[in-house]
């Protein structure tokens, strides 16, 4: 429990920490908000009136405390484009990241652990020789260009899906998850090269350990030593990767919802940024980092619950 | 010289990653002094052309040579990988080695940063910078370089704090070494293993980041090549002229995969 509070403090520097370097990131963009709510033509009176207004005169933290509660209360502020809360045009559009984000990992966790586990018990046999070497190639393709040539392969020619064909979650839940499947491969797919590599040295480490030594030589064979041994401890770190793959995926989504043309965060974050419509940025990736860091939080709480030995060794 | 020849032929890996190293470094060192045409050179009556004599590539929506460009975008990527690796190799070290070293609050300050940041995806961090600083090359050089600061100054310091206790440098202390000389002539040193291997990881990342950060179009600017924004470009003409989005695509994955087959094969060199 001592843990987890200590966690969910460090949990808190950090979100406070991020949201302060992107609050003042932000900030130190020359050009002036009220002007540019106003336009050129406005009198001078007049700007200093909504500079006043929209509190820009206050020190730096000040208006960072201020950004930041609004922040925790649900308030993103306004877009300078369209003039409507920025909260409007970007919560139902999480969903889909989100759904996105869980598919991919989903994925990878089902697909990675049985094929980790194939290739240590088959240590240096053609098949664990022919899935590293896929692995390498697979690890070497960026999502994006995977995405591409899914779209071509599956989409195209076996018309297995309609690109471009997307159906939101409020319509058609099965035909949203549908659409999100091959995305979430392209995202899954290094993250599924990259922890067959991890399941597979973790495996093959633990297997040279003493304990796996006594737990043959009390008559286990090959399988009950696996399951029942080492494969728990083999888990250990590869559950910290997953987490962190987890985060990555969150962020991953923006490069893949563009080449499945899904209109979600990532459309609005890019356009956001070509029209330097901060407060959009801003509350995006702020949304994303604290998605990101919530993740973390819980990762090293589920960490802690498998190895308790974390807690001495801290 | 015959030992290692040897040494060579039984490992895969490293062959394979010299020949695909050396093919892309060809192709981007001959692209310095020559291109089959200007890269940014556009033609009307050559517009989405498949794999031909005269381009070997193709020739995308405009009418561009393909392979030009190839060439071209891979020089860019090359550089601002290579580029991101120093800025990120350089200032991590120098961060890890310095609060490594001394500890401190300092240490706890600076680590608390790097810790919150290391948290934050770089591709958003990225974005970030790119939204302040605007889009082009050099943001993305710079945004990139700070991305990857964190996980190479968590790395250093890691080592430096192992490294640090150890009974050479106690006696390095004894006799009156300065602090300077003991982290740049007797700890970093002893750690170039570790940041060898960071590097060539690092430089993978890096490549996949500057094409991921390209293919959403805040590389660098049109009418100027990049590999990502080329594919980005290309996408809608997957069905008609393949050839024009699958090579950009495929010097990008050469250029990672050859370079973790480097690293694998320079792991397995015993």
């Amino acid at each position: 429990m001592k843990y987890i509070i200590k966690k969910f403090f460090s949990m808190i520097v950090t979100l406070v920490v991020v949201s302060f370097c992107v609050f003042l990131a932000f900030n130190v963009i020359p050009g002036d908000p009220a002007l540019r709510k106003l336009g050129t033509e406005a009198s001078q009176e007049l700007i200093e009136q909504t500079r006043q207004q929209m509190g820009l005169n206050d020190p730096l933290l000040v208006r960072y405390a201020r950004w930041f509660a609004s922040f925790l209360h649900g308030d993103m502020g306004t877009s300078f484009n369209y003039n409507v809360p920025v909260s409007g045009m970007i919560l139902n559009k999480i969903p889909i990241t989100l759904t996105m984000a869980v598919m991919s990992f989903l994925l990878t966790v089902l697909i990675s652990i049985p094929l980790g586990i194939t290739t240590a018990k088959h240590e240096n046999g053609l098949l664990d020789r022919t899935i590293t070497v896929t692995n390498q190639i697979v690890m070497a393709i960026p999502p994006f260009f995977s995405g591409i040539l899914i779209t071509f392969i599956f989409g195209m020619i076996f018309k297995f899906f309609t690109p471009g064909g997307f159906v939101s979650y409020t319509d058609d839940v099965v035909g949203f998850i549908r659409y999100l499947i091959f995305p979430s491969i392209a995202i899954a797919l290094p993250k599924i090269a990259m922890t067959v590599k991890m399941l597979r040295s973790s495996l093959l480490d633990e297997a040279e350990k003493d304990y796996t030594r006594t737990a043959y030589s009390r008559g286990n064979n090959t399988n009950g030593v696996l399951y029942r041994h080492v494969l728990k401890n083999a888990m250990i770190p590869v559950i910290t990767f997953l987490g962190m793959l987890l985060a990555d995926m969150v962020a991953g989504s923006i490069v893949i919802e563009q080449v499945f043309s899904i209109p979600g965060i990532s459309r609005i974050l890019l356009t956001s940024i070509s029209n330097r419509d901060y407060p959009v940025v801003q509350a995006i990736i702020m949304g994303i980092a604290a998605i990101v860091i919530v993740i973390n939080l819980l990762v090293d709480i589920i960490y802690r619950i498998i190895d308790p030995r974390i807690e001495i060794a801290e | 010289m015959k030992d290692f020849l040897k040494k060579l032929k039984k490992n895969p890996y490293l062959i394979a990653g010299l020949i695909i190293t050396g093919l892309i470094l060809l192709l981007v060192i001959v692209g310095l002094f020559w291109m089959p045409y200007e890269p940014t050179k556009m033609s009307a009556s050559e517009k989405l052309q498949g794999i031909s004599v005269k381009h070997i590539m193709g020739t995308d929506n405009m009418g561009r040579d393909v392979f030009s460009r190839v060439m071209y975008g891979s020089r860019i990527t090359l550089l601002i990988a290579i580029g991101t690796v120093l800025i990120g190799a350089g200032v991590g070290t120098v961060i890890g080695a310095l609060t490594g070293f001394y500890g401190g609050f300092l240490d706890e300050v600076i680590m608390r940063v790097i810790d919150a940041l290391f948290a934050f995806p770089s591709i958003l961090l990225a974005l970030v910078i790119v939204s302040v600083f605007g889009t082009g090359w050099s943001q993305l050089l710079l945004s990139l370089g700070i991305a990857f600061v964190p996980s190479f100054a968590r790395i250093v310091r890691g080592e430096v704090l192992r490294v640090k206790s150890m009974d050479y440098i106690e006696s390095a202390k004894l006799q009156g070494a300065s602090d300077f000389r003991m982290i740049f002539v007797h700890i970093l040193p002893n750690i170039k293993n570790v940041l060898a291997s960071s590097v060539l990881i690092g430089f993978n990342n890096a490549v996949l980041a500057e094409a991921g950060l390209s293919y959403l179009g805040v590389g660098s600017q049109p009418p100027f090549a990049s590999l990502g924004k080329m594919l980005s470009d290309s996408q809608q003409y997957m069905f008609t002229v393949p050839s024009i989005c699958l090579c950009p695509g495929i010097v990008i994955v050469l250029m990672v995969l050859g370079f973790s087959f480097l690293g694998e094969g320079i792991r397995r060199w015993k």
